[in-house]
């Protein structure tokens, strides 16, 4: 036998009440490093988009179109080198559930602008030459087991009606981080669907490439100044800088997610001590029989702050881990709702910071208790 | 010398704005082999001095000297040392770790040696032959009788081979029978083990085995009873 023996032994006492508390710290922190991937993922957006390319969508907000004739003005700008636009579509498939981003692009101008889209030849031509052709991300692919050749419809809800695309084929990241969920159609596609709904001639926004990203500030104030007075102002930014907007979408949604993350944290923490004082107490004439065989108030001590510690370690190693192997190895993504969801090394460190908060916090108290316990008083609690 | 002396010893317990004397300048000398019974009625003090003799409790005034040191002087970390040493405690109601077995509960005070593991084990096993209870090693003491979990106790007292074993109300929660077989047991280790014993009881037949009885009242020595012989075979 070791001291090890006697904690573990200890913890087995109450084994329900041990792994219920082990379970309840482990949701916990599965949950907390959720939010604080989640949150990262959302915070961290913006990177995959460029600096050297702008996006032109309408001042008033994303969901007001664009005219297509702005498309000649916005190429003889002056610094802007390639000009590609798309709208967004929002089809379900089959259950609104199994959401995903479609949206309608000219192909012909938006591949080449957008090299991280890494397609293979044969897939790019089949793609160019089926007018209902559509090219799928390599993550949703998988999700819905689909085939290249096969056709999905599309329910839509801004353009009504079910709506089929041949899938012509699959594109993967060319970079860490980049989308590989979505599904992209052709324009020339989406204004034969939306014929007569009032969408003629129109498009959601713009991408542009800028010949030098240093001038891309200056050359989106001229755009903006340029239709300034029109009956569709622009609103030129970074694609960034667009990104990180839409994200803001969603409101001050850090800030909530944060105050569950601590609100989570604060709940283990009262779980976690509630736990442990319990533990103790209940054995406060069994410490009292160590110290009276010679073990110290230290050894006391010590012998208490292992049990948390492996109650709070088993905790993270079960939260932590889950939420590793979910967003990390299977690289679950909340059905294709956020893709790229990762724990990183930070967020993995920050959780282990907050067990060992949290097994000193509930630890300490019961700890101290118990060293500090006279014998003659303890002995007393012999039932 | 002595292997215990305790000289003009009081002690008072302070409960709320009251002081409650309950050793009044006790004189005790305990000699090494001795077996040594403590009565009295309830209040006499004989538990006090039994936390006073173990280091469990410190003396309000006086000295005692165990082995030739010094108490008081230790502070409280040498006094853990000094007990785990010197210090072999029975309790009257066992006091057993329920989560571990027999052989486990009386390696328990082994932890604090440099024995290894294997010699931890060796010991506790001896130590648990002698008890006779060898059989039950492997035992939780919920599957184990009131006489057999004191006789573990026991097993726990001795495998330190301390200076001395303490022994608070040993038999007071056993039956006739399982009384007779610790009592016997607590004489054997005095006899044939040579170990010092001092036994706090309230039963005149438990304290007839000793080789002496204190007699307390009130915090303070009222008689000794020395006996030449005890009777054999423990109490009837």
């Amino acid at each position: 036998m070791t001291r090890g023996t006697l904690v573990i032994a200890n913890l087995r006492r109450r084994l329900r009440r041990t792994i219920l508390t082990v379970f309840g710290l482990a949701t916990a922190l599965f949950l907390f490093v959720t939010l604080r991937t989640f949150l990262h993922t959302l915070q961290t957006v913006g990177d995959v988009g460029s600096e050297s390319r702008l996006v032109v969508s309408n001042k008033l907000g994303i969901v007001f179109p664009l005219p297509l004739a702005y498309r000649a003005r916005l190429s003889g700008t002056d610094g802007v080198a390639a000009v590609s636009y798309a709208s967004w579509f929002g089809g379900i498939y089959q259950d609104p559930s199994n959401f995903f981003a479609n949206y309608a692009v000219d192909a012909e101008s938006y591949l080449p602008m957008y090299t991280e889209m890494v397609v293979s030849p044969e897939h790019r031509q089949a793609f160019i030459a089926d007018r209902a052709g559509a090219l799928v991300g390599v993550r949703l692919m998988e999700r819905f087991g689909w085939q290249v050749g096969q056709t999905v419809t599309l329910n839509g809800t801004i353009y009504p009606g079910e709506h089929r695309f041949n899938i012509r084929g699959v594109y993967e990241a060319g970079r860490k981080g980049f989308d590989q969920s979505s599904l992209i159609f052709h324009h020339r596609y989406l204004e034969e669907l939306s014929r007569g709904q009032g969408g003629d001639g129109l498009t959601g926004w713009y991408v542009l490439t800028v010949s030098d990203p240093n001038r891309a500030p200056e050359i989106a104030r001229t755009i903006d100044a340029a239709y300034e007075n029109s009956s569709a102002p622009t609103r030129s930014q970074t694609e960034k800088a667009f990104n990180l907007a839409f994200v803001g979408m969603y409101g001050n949604i850090g800030f909530f997610l944060n105050a569950i993350g601590m609100a989570v944290v604060f709940s283990i923490l009262m779980v976690a001590a509630n736990t442990m004082a319990m533990s103790a107490r209940e054995r406060f004439a069994e410490i009292a029989v160590l110290k009276t065989l010679g073990f110290t108030d230290g050894d006391v001590l010590k012998l208490v702050i292992a049990e948390a510690l492996v109650i709070t370690g088993l905790g993270l190693a079960v939260g932590l881990g889950g939420a590793m192997i979910a967003f990390n190895l299977i690289e679950f993504d909340m059905g294709g709702f956020v893709p790229g969801l990762s724990v990183t090394p930070t967020i993995a460190l920050t959780a282990a910071a907050i067990t060992l908060v949290i097994t000193v916090a509930s630890g300490a108290v019961p700890a101290w208790q118990s060293a500090r316990l006279r014998v003659i008083d303890a002995l007393r609690y012999v039932a | 010398m002595s292997l215990v002396e305790v000289r003009a010893v009081s002690k008072v317990y302070q409960r709320d704005a009251v002081k409650v004397p309950v050793l009044d300048g006790l004189d005790v000398t305990i000699e090494q082999g001795e077996f040594l019974a403590l009565m009295g009625p309830s209040g006499s003090g004989k538990t006090t001095l039994l936390n006073l003799l173990a280091g469990l409790d410190t003396p309000t005034s006086g000295t005692i000297h165990v082995a030739g040191e010094e108490m008081s002087r230790l502070k409280s970390k040498q006094l853990a040392a000094w007990r785990a040493r010197h210090v072999g405690f029975i309790f009257q109601l066992y006091n057993l770790i329920p989560v571990l077995t027999a052989l486990q509960n009386v390696e328990l005070p082994l932890l604090l040696t440099p024995l290894n593991r294997k010699q931890r084990r060796e010991h506790a096993a001896t130590a648990l032959r002698v008890v006779g209870l060898e059989e039950r090693m492997h035992h939780y003491p919920r599957q184990l009788s009131g006489g057999q979990e004191q006789r573990v106790g026991i097993a726990r007292a001795i495998v330190t081979d301390p200076t001395f074993i303490l022994a608070d109300e040993p038999t007071g929660d056993l039956d006739a029978k399982s009384a007779a077989e610790i009592l016997e047991l607590l004489t054997r280790l005095n006899r044939e083990f040579h170990k010092t014993i001092v036994m706090v009881t309230h039963d005149p037949h438990a304290a007839s085995q000793a080789s002496r009885t204190l007699h307390l009242e009130k915090g303070a020595l009222r008689g000794e009873t020395v006996r030449d012989s005890v009777p054999a075979g423990g109490a009837s």
